[in-house]
């Protein structure tokens, strides 16, 4: 298993050198314009020196070098300094990943968005999987039951009703039509610099993240408890709970231990693949609730062509898909002992 | 001996095990599969009672719905003086230690993410109040008594073969000392030489620990092997219940004498003209034939066998045949009389 995982890693640097050169040829093809947003009084010969002075003048291969530099070389090195307070080699004027639009390093960026992506969207996802799993077990034990029936009505409007609709219909909801007063009244807009200091603050940051959090959970249960249900029938027909039962088991470790156990483990590989996807921020949610969050970030970084920005990002969902999908094989092999890699 | 006559551990009574089909948008409930209608038997304690029939003539459902493990459509099944056909799951659940099965599908029948001793263990921990550490002794005793090696103790099904994994089965099924055992075709998914082992190993142990085996089999001449008494399936009924003997001697049932007659003869210089060969398929389960099941691919058909069901009745001493070839009284007795009067082996 540690050699497998080992040349599964070795395999993941080429992998991802040429992703993160497909993802700087996409972005340099792409016909957007970092001077774009700037005001049309500008002449174009300014316009070019800035041009010139954000790097863009240089050939391709050049500009995607110097990326690699100083991504791969110059930002861990600058996570080593700040980790120990130390000054490794040519600290003072090393050039870190900048952005265009403010002038301030990407990866700080990054860092002051992750909180906010990680409280909402993680939450959606834990939550999402925490609804799923039981309705997915009770779906398929009582399966064509009203229950089942229900559970498969409330996961296909969850699944084809976009994010975008289910949240503008929570603030309509939630936040016009019920008064401000109710206790039934939940914040529209996501509150970044409101701290958790006492009890009260605690019960305002939950029902801030309440609205964004359950339309995403909406979302991802639908997906999971259809993957669960599924799992839970192919393994319920299988001979060997027929054994469980003749050995006199109770019903409830007929379903929990052999059944349960048994058809988690192709929805846990599920879940890991999805995990990326919270990291990657949940873009049209971040938007409708204004949750400042890496969603956001990265559809400012494009609308404004800060390429450095949004390669980077990019790239990071990039490593964040190989990493989980080597998990996920990892977890695979873990779970069930009929795999074995070596 | 106190009673000439063996005792009867388990006694079917007119098992029916009807599977309901839907159809339709609404789901409507439009028919059933009678997979088991209306059988009825005993077993003596101590004998192996051979059932054998072709594909999808019921066997393993018989089984299967004998130690309830569906819940049955109708009739009484009584195991060790006890009747369970009635009992609800839960309180069958206690009862499960006395009867066990050895299933079919060695591969399937194992859960692949528990290893040997936990699936040899898991009956104890839920019926037995024993010690951790006395739980492994029996695992491994049960384990020295089919034949497998201790040290594998903790290995997963899917690293062994299909006789050893057959072997883990049989080894769960005598967990908790069972006086019942049924074992549905335990050898069908095995080759030929571990066939021979596996049966050697259910003989032995059913001297070993006094068992009752319901054997369920398309193997005829493996089931001459290991029988004491036949009864032959078709359509989900029985048809001949007969001592082994007297059975592979002298067939009295049209369908036996056809499925005996289909056993491979190695010898080429034996005629095999004699042989009957059966017309047609075996009708649906869902929609069986009036009369008598057979009557559709019955060699010697009479116009009686259209009508009415032949009762399934004592015709020699110990041989219970459901034909109307040996029913001269058929015509009198009402056909939905059938297997009610049957109080067999009390003549025997």
């Amino acid at each position: 298993m540690l050699n497998y995982t080992i040349r599964r890693l070795m395999f993941t640097i080429p992998v991802l050198l040429f992703i993160s050169f497909i993802i700087f040829l996409l972005l340099d093809l792409a016909p957007n314009d970092p001077t774009g947003n700037l005001p049309m009084t500008i002449p174009p010969e300014v316009r070019e020196k800035i041009r010139e002075s954000l790097g863009l003048g240089q050939p391709i291969h050049v500009r995607y070098f110097k990326w690699c530099v100083q991504f791969f070389v110059n930002e861990p090195l600058n996570i080593i300094d700040q980790m120990f307070g130390t000054c490794t080699w040519g600290c003072e004027d090393r050039l870190r990943v900048q952005s265009w639009a403010t002038r301030s390093p990407v990866v700080d960026l990054i860092v002051e968005r992750m909180p906010q992506t990680l409280w909402v969207v993680g939450m959606s996802y834990v939550v999402g999987i925490l609804i799923a799993i039981p309705i997915g077990v009770i779906s398929a034990y009582r399966q064509y039951s009203w229950f089942d029936q229900a559970g498969t009505f409330v996961s296909m409007v969850g699944f084809s009703v976009p994010t975008f609709f289910t949240g503008v219909l929570m603030i309509v909801i939630f936040s016009v039509m019920i008064p401000t007063d109710s206790w039934f009244w939940f914040p529209s807009i996501y509150d970044t610099t409101h701290k958790v200091t006492d009890l009260a603050s605690f019960g305002f940051q939950i029902r801030q993240m309440a609205m964004p959090v359950f339309v995403l959970a909406l979302y991802n249960a639908a997906q999971i408890s259809r993957f669960m249900r599924a799992s839970m029938l192919d393994n319920l027909n299988q001979d060997y709970v027929r054994t469980a039962r003749a050995k006199g088991m109770r019903e409830r470790v007929v379903l929990l231990v052999h059944v349960l156990r048994n058809s988690l483990i192709p929805v846990v590989t599920v879940i890991a693949l999805g995990v990326p996807q919270v990291f990657g921020g949940a873009i049209i949610t971040e938007q409708v609730f204004k949750v400042n969050g890496l969603g956001q970030l990265l559809i400012i970084g494009i609308q404004g062509a800060d390429i450095p920005l949004v390669q980077t990002l990019t790239f990071i969902f990039a490593v964040l898909i190989v990493l989980f999908n080597l998990i996920a094989d990892i977890l695979y092999g873990i779970l069930d002992p009929r795999i074995r890699y070596d | 001996m106190l009673d000439a006559t063996p005792r009867k551990l388990v006694e079917v009574r007119d098992l029916k095990m009807h599977f309901p089909i839907y159809a339709g948008i609404l789901r409507k409930r439009v028919g059933e599969v009678k997979a088991v209608d209306g059988v009825s038997f005993d077993i003596f304690a101590g004998e192996t009672l051979g059932l054998v029939g072709e594909s999808g003539c019921g066997k393993s459902t018989c089984g299967r719905a004998i130690l309830r493990l569906y819940d049955i459509t109708d009739g009484s099944v009584k195991i060790d003086g006890a009747e369970i056909g009635d009992t609800p799951q839960g309180g069958l659940r206690k009862m499960r230690p006395t009867m066990q099965m050895v299933f079919q599908d060695p591969q399937a029948s194992l859960n692949p993410r528990m290893t040997v001793e936990a699936i040899i263990g898991e009956p104890l921990m839920e019926h037995t109040d024993l010690s951790r550490d006395k739980r492994r002794d029996r695992v491994h005793e049960l384990m020295d008594a089919v034949g497998l090696n201790r040290t594998f103790s903790n290995r997963y099904p899917h690293e062994f073969s299909g006789g050893q994994r057959q072997r883990i089965g049989i080894a769960r099924a005598l967990a908790l000392n069972p006086k019942f055992i049924v074992c549905d075709e335990p050898i069908a998914a095995l080759d030929v030489s571990i066939q021979a082992q596996v049966v050697n190993l259910l003989e032995d142990l059913q001297e070993k620990f006094d068992l009752t085996y319901l054997f369920i089999s398309h193997d005829l001449s493996m089931v001459r092997h290991i029988a004491d008494r036949v009864a032959v399936m078709y359509l989900g009924k029985v048809v001949e219940l007969s001592p082994r003997e007297a059975l592979y001697a002298e067939p009295l049932h049209p369908y036996t004498k056809a499925l005996l007659s289909a056993v491979p003869e190695p010898d080429p210089d034996m005629t095999t003209e004699d042989r009957v060969i059966l017309q047609g398929d075996v009708p649906s389960p869902s929609n069986p034939p009036q009369g008598c099941n057979f009557c559709t691919r019955c060699p010697a058909v009479m116009d009686i066998c259209h009508r009415e069901d032949p009762e399934f009745r004592e015709v020699q001493p110990g041989r219970f045949v459901a034909c109307h070839h040996y029913n001269q009284t058929a015509g009198d007795t009402a056909a939905s009389e059938d297997n009610k009067s049957i109080q067999q082996g009390e003549t025997t």
